[in-house]
């Protein structure tokens, strides 16, 4: 039997991006916030220090930052033909663990979602007509359009000190910004990343080709910063040792440094680590969240009441609490009825690795988790999509993340995978080869979902949570289309070789593509095809909020971090201004 | 860690041959002859006068692998890996030493892998199946490896085979043709294959990369630089400093 504790106003699952914005913003009304984290406490110091945090065998490859599947997992099938089987080790996606979440090992890259990310189905239905969508495509908009949420976009970038270049400022087009954002009203608080060489080539082969090369938002800053909160951030140095470490200074924006000092220095916020919340506790008319239960770093379990109750774990923790918990009706593909589980979408990838000439120099080492050029000319709606036969396009880009040579080892295809010709194309190409990828969105659909495992349980006894998941033609036709955009650009470089990477034939949990899940949990006004209200409010447990990716009704091409800040600040003020004043259901 | 402080580290080398140099602490002289002496496995000739030169031997002391099996990946990383023209062989960077530590650790152990029933083999999709730890399946592979060796190559271990046999049975393997007895072939495979490039090119303090050798062959920097100027000045042109590892800075 759990020991029931003390109750406190507010409850927070999860420290990390959007568990620490809430529990910041929402302290300031002076409430009790409890923020439960399952993972460690960890700080720059001591934890991520040079020269130990270089260490790539231990942290790219060993996850050591990162979730442990031992403890945290989920099954996996591509269709519901198949028994789903568990995902024994971390593999296609790496979420985080810990004080900070994955905000401490991601990469940095921090967009602003274009304004038709938030709206595809009114602007398809405007543009192409019905036909354009197709069958089983649960294209939805967000109920929050790009303008409502522009100013929760400019307080994440300044919380966050993103380094970048406007395209698009107070309705002025500016060339070497991106010309396609939605309009801005202010400039990024830091200029843009120094661009690697390879880099500049991608800006001129594009510009070449008449398309708009920009270099992508980071939040790796550029120079020394100072947030509107004081905090203070290191500049960037390029140490390539980025996505899937922490920062030794304090360059890349996580919450650890910008958020938790804050919380701690507050006595009405209180952090407690080896806090993993198995369950939502409702009431009997199973309207109204009383308490969460969780069980400590030794296993022991509590029971903790609150009066509000903010889900802000990873997207598919979120989905699985939902679940375990009672909080809104599941979905069902069959009768494509229920809302939890609904909508879960990926990223799709595609492109073209680039061979330069020989005595080419990229030094591929100097790099930063958010350093790259992007064109968004076959983004979001920003081309005709009737003419390509999909909906949906691709960030293309230019990456300069660090050239750790276990993870990059660019050989051409056909090389060996060992042996002394494959070691000499590895030694060849080292230096200079780069790549031109597409990281493409992917639409929701029926039969791609969450659900409860009936086979399988974690070490605490709770059912896993279920995926069921592949790729679906409208992508795939996106993805090869835009490899060959991608090739086309390596050949304008001037390359000596360009291998084309086309659509991957179905969707696979082993090889790493992208920690960017969405859905399962997702906003909208219709309570009949979305779990939570446009403030994240669950439709039917009214004091249970649910922030972070799990929210986004389909997946963008764009990393989502920057919409995932955005949608908690926008949430939180309407919990603050709102909510809290007169607890119920928003509207 | 400065290759001048193993100063024996080069007559050993010239006594072992080419895939010789396993231990992180070298072996003076006269114990590595009598590892010589203590290796009396067969080995078939390549008809280049290779046999001897190619002889393995047990690292001086391993953590998990017992002297069979330490033959058996001493003989798999020089195969994977050998020493040439273009740089450092897998064995002489220690690669053996990084399989062994890192099985006798954490990840051997699957210490962060769900390794609940029930067990099914699942579509290629869905990964990583097998009931057991990596450690568990270098055991039951080596032994499966060996004994499909004997088998084929007139009772000889895959350590005593020729090196041109020893790439040929890899390449099989590689292309789904053979079949052991215990576990999937190709899934050990694949394992062996991480781990080998792991430790050929991840940091010297795991026991491989000795000498920061491969890094040197790619021309990697190591770590703790930065490259704020040089990212810049450095456009199109040649980066070279001697690259340094963690306990370098340590």
């Amino acid at each position: 039997m759990a020991t029931r504790l003390k109750p406190v106003d507010i409850v927070i699952v999860g420290l990390g991006w959007t568990g620490g914005i809430f529990a910041k913003e929402l302290s300031d009304s002076g409430l009790s916030v409890l923020v439960l984290e399952r993972g460690n406490p960890r700080d720059t110091f001591p934890d991520f220090l040079a020269p130990n945090i270089h260490d790539e065998i231990r942290y790219a490859q060993r996850h050591e930052l990162m979730q442990d599947a031992s403890r945290d997992t989920l099954s996996f099938r591509n269709n519901a033909s198949q028994t789903a089987l568990p995902m024994r080790q971390l593999g296609s996606f790496l979420p985080g663990d810990g004080v900070g979440g994955a905000g401490v090992h991601w990469n940095g890259q921090t967009w602003r979602w274009l304004p038709w990310d938030h709206e595809p189905l009114t602007r398809t239905l405007a543009r192409y007509g019905k036909k354009a969508i197709p069958a089983e495509m649960n294209l939805q908009d967000w109920g929050i359009s790009y303008d409502e949420l522009e100013p929760f976009y400019d307080k994440f970038e300044r919380l966050c000190g993103i380094s970048g270049k406007a395209g698009n400022l107070r309705g002025v087009k500016i060339k070497g910004g991106n010309i396609f954002e939605g309009t801005r009203q202010n400039d990024y608080p830091n200029p843009p990343l120094t661009q690697s060489y390879a880099g500049e080539l991608f800006e001129k082969a594009t510009e070449g080709l008449g398309y708009h090369a920009f270099p992508c938002p980071s939040a790796n800053a550029s120079q020394p910063y100072t947030n509107p909160d004081e905090v203070a951030f290191g500049q960037c140095n390029y140490c390539g040792f980025c996505e899937r470490f922490g920062c030794w200074s304090n360059a890349k924006a996580s919450p650890h440094f910008t958020l938790v000092p804050l919380l701690a220095a507050k006595p009405n916020v209180e952090i407690r680590t080896g806090a993993r919340v198995l369950k939502v506790n409702l009431d009997e008319a199973g309207k109204r969240a009383k308490s969460v239960t969780y069980a400590n770093a030794r296993g022991v379990t509590f029971e903790q009441p609150a009066e509000l109750v903010i889900l802000a774990a990873y997207t598919l923790g979120n989905t699985h609490l939902m679940l375990l918990s009672g909080i809104g009706r599941p979905y069902d593909p069959q009768s494509g009825e229920g809302v939890v589980g609904r909508n879960y979408t990926y990223q799709i990838n595609s492109g073209a690795t680039v061979f330069l000439k020989k005595d080419t120099w990229l030094n591929p080492f100097m790099g930063a988790g958010a350093l790259q050029m992007v064109i968004d000319d076959f983004n979001g709606d920003n081309f005709d999509h009737l003419r390509e036969g999909f909906i949906g396009g691709g960030n293309i880009y230019c990456p300069s993340y660090g050239g750790r040579p276990f993870g990059f080892r660019p050989v051409p295809a056909g090389t060996p995978r060992w042996g002394t010709k494959w070691k000499r194309e590895v030694v060849d190409h080292y230096h200079r080869t780069l790549f031109v990828n597409n990281q493409g969105s992917v639409m929701a659909y029926r039969h791609n979902y969450l659900d409860l495992d009936p086979n399988y349980r974690d070490p605490f006894g709770r059912p896993l949570l279920r995926m069921t998941f592949d790729f679906h033609p409208n992508e795939k036709r996106q993805a090869d289309v835009l490899a060959d955009v991608c090739v086309g650009i390596g050949r304008a470089i001037g390359a000596e070789r360009v291998d084309r990477v086309g659509a991957p034939e179905k969707y696979s949990i082993t090889p790493y593509q992208t920690t960017h899940n969405a859905g399962g949990a997702v906003l909208g006004t219709d309570p009949n095809t979305s779990a939570v209200n446009r403030y994240l409010q669950s439709w039917d447990v009214s004091n249970v909020f649910v922030a972070g990716a799990s929210a986004f009704p389909q997946n963008s091409s764009k990393n989502p971090t920057g919409p995932v800040g955005a949608l908690a600040f926008w949430a939180a003020d309407a919990i603050k201004n709102r909510y809290l004043k007169n607890p119920g259901l928003l509207t | 860690m400065s290759r001048k402080a193993g100063l024996p580290r080069r007559d050993f080398l010239k006594a072992m041959g080419a895939a010789a140099g396993v231990a992180a602490a070298l072996p003076p002289r006269a114990e590595a002859d009598e590892a010589i002496k203590r290796d009396h496995g067969k080995q078939e000739s390549d008809g280049q006068g290779h046999g001897a030169a190619q002889r393995v031997t047990p690292f001086q002391s391993p953590l998990f692998f017992n002297s069979v099996e330490a033959d058996a990946v001493v003989a798999l990383v020089d195969t994977l890996i050998p020493k040439d023209d273009v740089g450092p062989g897998g064995v002489e960077v220690g690669i053996p030493t990084f399989i062994d530590r890192a099985m006798a650790g954490a990840f051997g152990r699957g210490a962060r892998m769900y390794l609940q029933g029930p067990f099914a083999e699942g579509t290629p999709e869905q990964g990583y199946q097998l009931s057991l730890t990596p450690a568990e399946l270098y055991r039951l592979g080596i032994a499966d490896l060996n004994n499909w060796c004997a088998k084929s190559y007139g009772g000889n271990h895959f350590h005593q085979l020729s090196p041109s046999n020893r790439r040929l049975v890899l390449e099989e393997i590689e292309s789904g043709k053979v079949e052991f007895a215990q576990v999937p072939a190709g899934v050990f495979f694949q394992l062996l294959l991480q781990n080998t490039m792991e430790g050929y090119f991840g940091d010297p303090i795991h026991g491989g990369n000795r000498d920061k050798a491969t890094w040197e062959m790619i021309g990697f920097p190591g770590v703790g630089d930065g490259y704020i100027e040089t990212i810049e000045t450095y456009r199109n042109k040649k980066y070279f400093t001697n690259p340094k590892s963690i306990q370098d800075l340590s």
